[in-house]
């Protein structure tokens, strides 16, 4: 049997496989989100140093890994549709912006609310906090150039640019806590080394770290449907579908 | 179970300002998203002229 790849690269077709995936996804999220909240607030141990403050990490971590890798799947997809004209390329790029702003801003966020009581500032210009929040103000940057251009096609194109420039970001931040003297501490989960960290506290952050992941790809799949229908609401099939003709 | 009381799980061992000042934020950020997506569904509905909203869900 042969599986025609290509099918899903249509809006069309990817606006019904996108409406079937998402509700797996949404349960996939919810259960990862309880499993990780009692995890993280019953199971995990009080930390030795920090106290309960370093519950925070079981959001902050896995906000700052989605913020980092959701740029990466933007700005890979828009590379895609500027390369290959391939529109719905184009619209899941525009579809994970958002998202990827949201998490780059609770980053940002529960780093201040955890760096006040550990390091008793809420900021301060070091490496890794710079390097982020240039990050969310490349995916405004991203969302704000779109949004001013009208004739979306042209609109995918300038955004494209942007995100492929940007990605020379994502190695900054993510090297910056060893390029640099940073206040922000090391990586918390190293591929090379065993875990410095309490089993507890690894899978609950794993775990948290799924679910922010489930749930980036219901919101990427609804706001991917949603691009999909404003531009095509000229087409047959978007016709057809409002007379409940499509099935 | 770790805590011995209701109050002393939400005191966070004098750490529960920052521990829920950044849960809290992270339940509105999830809560504004899913707002947003609602009200950009609804606009795009009421501009394809549709009334019968579950026909566009797709699901078969």
């Amino acid at each position: 049997m042969t599986i025609n790849w290509f099918k899903y690269a249509s809006p069309a077709s990817f606006y019904f496989l996108a409406g079937r995936m998402i509700p797996y996804f949404s349960i996939a999220a919810i259960i990862f989100l309880i499993v990780g909240l009692y995890i993280a607030f019953f199971s995990a141990p009080t930390d030795f140093q920090q106290g309960e403050a370093y519950r925070i990490i079981f959001i902050h971590v896995p906000a700052a890994w989605m913020s980092m890798f959701l740029y990466v799947v933007m700005a890979f997809w828009a590379g895609i549709g500027l390369a290959f004209n391939t529109r719905l390329s184009s619209m899941v790029a525009s579809a994970i912006a958002p998202t990827g702003a949201m998490f780059t801003f609770l980053a940002l966020w529960t780093g201040a609310w955890w760096g006040k009581p550990m390091w008793g500032t809420w900021w301060v210009w070091d490496a890794r906090l710079t390097s982020e929040l240039i990050l969310f103000f490349l995916y405004i940057g991203f969302m704000s150039l779109q949004a001013a251009i009208d004739d979306p096609r042209r609109a995918d194109k300038a955004g494209a640019i942007i995100a492929l420039v940007g990605v020379v970001n994502i190695p900054i931040i993510y090297f910056s806590v060893q390029w640099w003297n940073t206040l922000h501490q090391g990586a918390s989960v190293s591929l090379i080394q065993s875990p410095k960290m309490a089993t507890a506290m690894l899978s609950g952050m794993l775990i948290m770290a799924l679910a922010v992941w489930m749930y980036s790809i219901v919101m990427i799949l609804i706001r991917a449907r949603l691009i999909i229908l404003e531009r095509e609401r000229h087409t047959a099939w978007v016709s057809e579908l409002k007379e409940g003709v499509l099935e | 179970m770790k805590w011995e009381s209701v109050s002393d799980f939400f005191a966070m061992g004098g750490y529960g300002l920052y521990v829920w000042g950044s849960y809290l934020v992270a339940i509105l950020c999830i809560i504004g998203e899913v707002v947003a997506i609602r009200i950009r569904r609804r606009t795009l509905y009421k501009h394809l002229g549709l009334r019968k909203r579950s026909i566009l869900r797709g699901e078969k």
